[in-house]
């Protein structure tokens, strides 16, 4: 086989596993993305109920109720607009009133949102980026972070 | 006056990298031999001079000076010695001067082990890895100075993240930097080839054992950040396709790719374009992996700190490095000689292959990971791509790689027969699908997926060890033949194939775990029973302790499995009151490769406590399978043609028959 030939066949064969990668990216990005929404986009975003989304907000203060069978219910907030959220099952050691979460799951159609995963990661002076930019936005920043982070952030400098 | 010791020190390594980056390269061009050699000198100073600032570093740590504010902001006097020392690195400062000691590191040992390099190609080699140095040092000391004081020093400090106060930050963090900055290496010896315009098989050569050392590490410490995950995080996951976790990824593929691909170029002198362009992407994927986790682009457990100005300049530490090098590449390559020759069907055929897919594999989880970054900076829009997309792309481009490793490795150099090592793979083939068959006989049934999967982990498995059995001829001759020829078999042989079939270990381990897991989560009070994959496991006790930082909750559970005991398992909850967090500590049961994992939910007012218990069954195969690639790396490293590193006749028509 001659030089041309042989990187023939690499191009060929190089083209066809890109040309399936390609296929299988495009496919895996038609049906397996999720969105990022606040309780008040929901509607501006076209969120449809049975939609999976990430629904990403703080835990209102005084609405965390614990039912039977580890059922928890709670509201999320972005401080213009507050959706009910039921879950089933442990939440994170940093779940709790006032702190900022992301939740995935699905609007159902008593207008619940049924959570499949509830994340609140890291420390109290954290919260999920994506609901951080949301409330800066909104002008609601200020109050959403613990006032620690700007007395530590005074005594560090 | 400590603390300022330690800036001072890192000042200095700064300027020794600045030499180091400049004289050796006019040495190089004048061909002075003398200025070349500056490079060994202070690539020795430059790690003696970071081991100290780093020494400093770990010492005011134990010494919990707080008026160091990266001391007062990640450290508290009660907390464990091991934990004040990991706490180092636990945060950002601390680990970026971890990243330097390590590169520091690898300049020493090039300059200690290099002796039989060209001095031209050693000076290069230490001038590009003084560049990268002298970049990450300015960034240090210009956005993330860890030896800043406070004026006025506070008594206590604020503790280290709860979740980073465990035996994997001890081991995690620096196994995978050795891992990233290792490949630094791979990638000055290309940057040196495209330099000098000439590369050949000796290059290979003394790339490979770099390669693989970092390679060894990288796989080490992916296997312990996943293990760490899973045991700390109480999920009971291993794997999130987290986009930190798909950090370390990246380069792992592509090191993997690069490591093959060397192989080619040093036994056949082909593919070296590829090679060098390889060095740079498996490099660059590393400064990508720590652009992404210390800018602060992402927020996942692994970002301590977003800064933007950080942000900023790693990003051009990124461009320049990565542009820069890709531009020399594209000035230089065509200056490089063309290789040998090889039909499709061959053992470089084979190993193109396994280039092709490990690097489309790779480009899928890079689309993965930063397209939802730039469609975020582009459109404002925020999504999230998570693990349904990498197992729909990943997935099956891996799925055709591993049935095709063990025929790459039965093919000849040059021309291969493959009906040949189809031939000589047939029993593999057979007890893959024997393995196949008795799976599906078990489940009766079901998916047909997890079955498919575990026959074709078994054939690798069988693949790899039919190969060693082909070369011992093992069953075929006597004995004593068996053992000389298995003694004379190179150990990259070995390594090979103990690395392979600790592909087909992982793959099982995953399978099953996805597969049969099983999981409850319930609400408990003393006294309950709740079975889960077979045992019986009884609340026994709610206890509370005090730690030496923290309060736990301890619960205790009695385990049985058809009524006789099997163990007791204790997890907890701990809380921290500095930072007023709390952690799970779950309670693993060993069980052979199995395990009954238990986490401890919030304690209900009833006096009953929200529990997870889940059976993973042979989950260990998960990360014994790196551990065993590691091994088969080892082995292979330890290759006396890698340990003497220059070419040298073979001794005996015996070795060279077994050559790879």
């Amino acid at each position: 086989m001659t030089r041309k030939q042989r990187r023939l066949t690499l191009i060929g064969g190089a083209l066809a596993v890109l040309a399936v990668a390609v296929a299988l990216v495009l496919n895996a990005m038609r049906d397996s993305i999720v969105f990022f929404s606040t309780p008040s986009s929901i509607a501006e975003k076209h969120i449809s109920p049975g939609q999976r989304f990430r629904l990403g907000g703080l835990v209102r203060e005084g609405s965390v109720v614990r039912g039977e069978r580890l059922n928890v219910k709670f509201d999320v907030t972005d401080g213009s607009a507050t959706l009910p959220v039921t879950y089933q099952g442990i939440l994170p050691d940093l779940f709790r009133e006032g702190q900022g979460i992301i939740s995935e799951g699905a609007i159902g159609p008593d207008g619940v949102f049924k959570a499949e995963t509830v994340l609140a990661k890291h420390d109290e002076t954290y919260m999920p980026k994506a609901v951080a930019d949301e409330l800066k936005k909104k002008g609601l920043w200020n109050e959403g972070v613990p006032k620690k982070v700007s007395d530590t952030k005074g005594l560090a400098k | 006056m400590i603390p300022e010791i330690g800036h001072y020190a890192l000042v200095l390594a700064l300027v020794l990298a600045l030499i180091q980056g400049t004289v050796p390269i006019i040495g190089a061009r004048l061909n002075d031999s003398a200025l070349m050699n500056v490079a060994r000198s202070t690539a020795r100073a430059q790690y003696i001079f970071v081991s100290l600032s780093f020494a400093i570093l770990v010492i005011v740590h134990v010494a919990s000076d707080f008026s160091v504010v990266n001391v007062f902001e990640n450290s508290h006097s009660l907390k464990p010695l091991i934990y004040k020392i990991t706490g180092v690195w636990g945060n950002h400062e601390g680990s970026m001067l971890l990243w330097v000691l390590i590169l520091a590191l690898f300049g020493e040992m090039v300059a200690v082990f290099g002796n039989n390099l060209p001095l031209a190609l050693r000076a290069h080699v230490l001038a590009v890895q003084a560049w990268i140095g002298s970049a990450f040092y300015l960034f240090i000391l210009l956005t993330s100075n860890p030896f800043l004081r406070l004026a006025n020093p506070p008594i206590e400090g604020r503790d280290l993240n709860p979740v980073l106060q465990d035996i994997g930050l001890a081991i995690h963090p620096p196994m995978l930097y050795l891992g990233y900055v290792g490949f630094s290496i791979s990638f000055s010896f290309a940057v040196a080839a495209l330099i000098e315009g000439r590369v050949d098989a000796a290059w290979a050569r003394w790339v490979r054992p770099w390669t693989l050392m970092a390679w060894i590490f990288l796989t080490l410490g992916i296997a312990m950040g996943s293990y760490w995950a899973y045991y700390e995080l109480g999920w009971g996951g291993w794997w999130f396709w987290d986009p930190v976790e798909n950090a370390s990824l990246m380069p792992w593929l592509a090191g993997t790719a690069l490591l093959h691909s060397a192989v080619v170029m040093e036994k056949r002198d082909a593919l070296k374009v590829w090679t060098i362009l390889l060095a740079i992407l498996t490099f660059s994927l590393s400064l990508l992996g720590t652009f992404l986790v210390r800018s602060g682009v992402l927020t996942s457990v692994h970002t301590f700190a977003s800064d933007p100005t950080r942000g900023v300049f790693i990003l051009l530490i990124l461009c320049l490095f990565i542009g820069g090098s890709l531009s020399l590449y594209a000035w230089r390559a065509s200056a490089l000689k063309q290789g040998g020759l090889f039909a499709p069907i061959s053992r470089e055929g084979a190993l193109v292959l396994n280039n092709l897919f490990l690097v489309t594999a790779c480009a899928t989880v890079f689309v993965g990971t930063l397209y939802p970054l730039a469609l975020e900076v582009l459109t404002g829009e925020k999504i999230s791509v998570g693990a349904p997309f990498f197992n729909l792309t990943f997935g099956p481009l891996f799925v055709p790689l591993l049935i095709a490793v063990p025929f790459g490795t039965q093919l000849a150099w040059k021309r291969g027969d493959i009906v040949a090592a189809a031939q000589r793979l047939m029993a593999a083939g057979v007890v893959g699908l024997v393995a196949l068959a008795g799976v599906w006989a078990w489940v009766r049934g079901g998916s047909a997926f997890a079955p498919l999967m575990i026959g074709l982990a078994v054939f690798v498995i069988a693949g790899a060890i039919s190969d060693i059995v082909e070369r011992t001829q093992l069953f075929r001759a006597p004995f004593s033949i068996v053992a000389q020829r298995a003694r004379g078999l190179p150990r990259s042989t070995w390594g090979s194939a103990f690395a392979h079939a600790g592909l087909g270990v992982a793959l099982i381990g995953i399978v099953c775990e996805t597969t049969w897991n099983s999981e409850r989560i319930a609400s408990m009070k003393l006294g309950d029973v709740a079975n889960v994959g077979g045992y019986d496991i009884r609340l026994d006790d709610i206890s509370q302790q005090q730690g030496p930082n923290y309060r736990e909750q301890i619960s205790r559970f009695n385990v049985t499995l058809d009524g006789s005991p099997i163990g007791v398992m204790t997890p907890s909850k701990r809380n921290f009151t500095t930072r007023g967090m709390s952690t799970t500590e779950a309670a693993l049961l060993t069980r052979g490769a199995s395990q009954v994992y238990i986490s401890l939910g919030d304690a209900n007012a009833d006096g009953s406590v929200a529990v997870r218990i889940y059976h993973k069954p042979l989950v260990l195969l998960i990360w014994f399978g790196p551990v065993l690639m590691a091994f088969g790396g080892m082995l292979s490293l330890s290759d006396r043609r890698l340990r003497v590193g220059a070419p040298k006749p073979a001794k005996s028509p015996g070795s060279l028959q077994a050559a790879e």
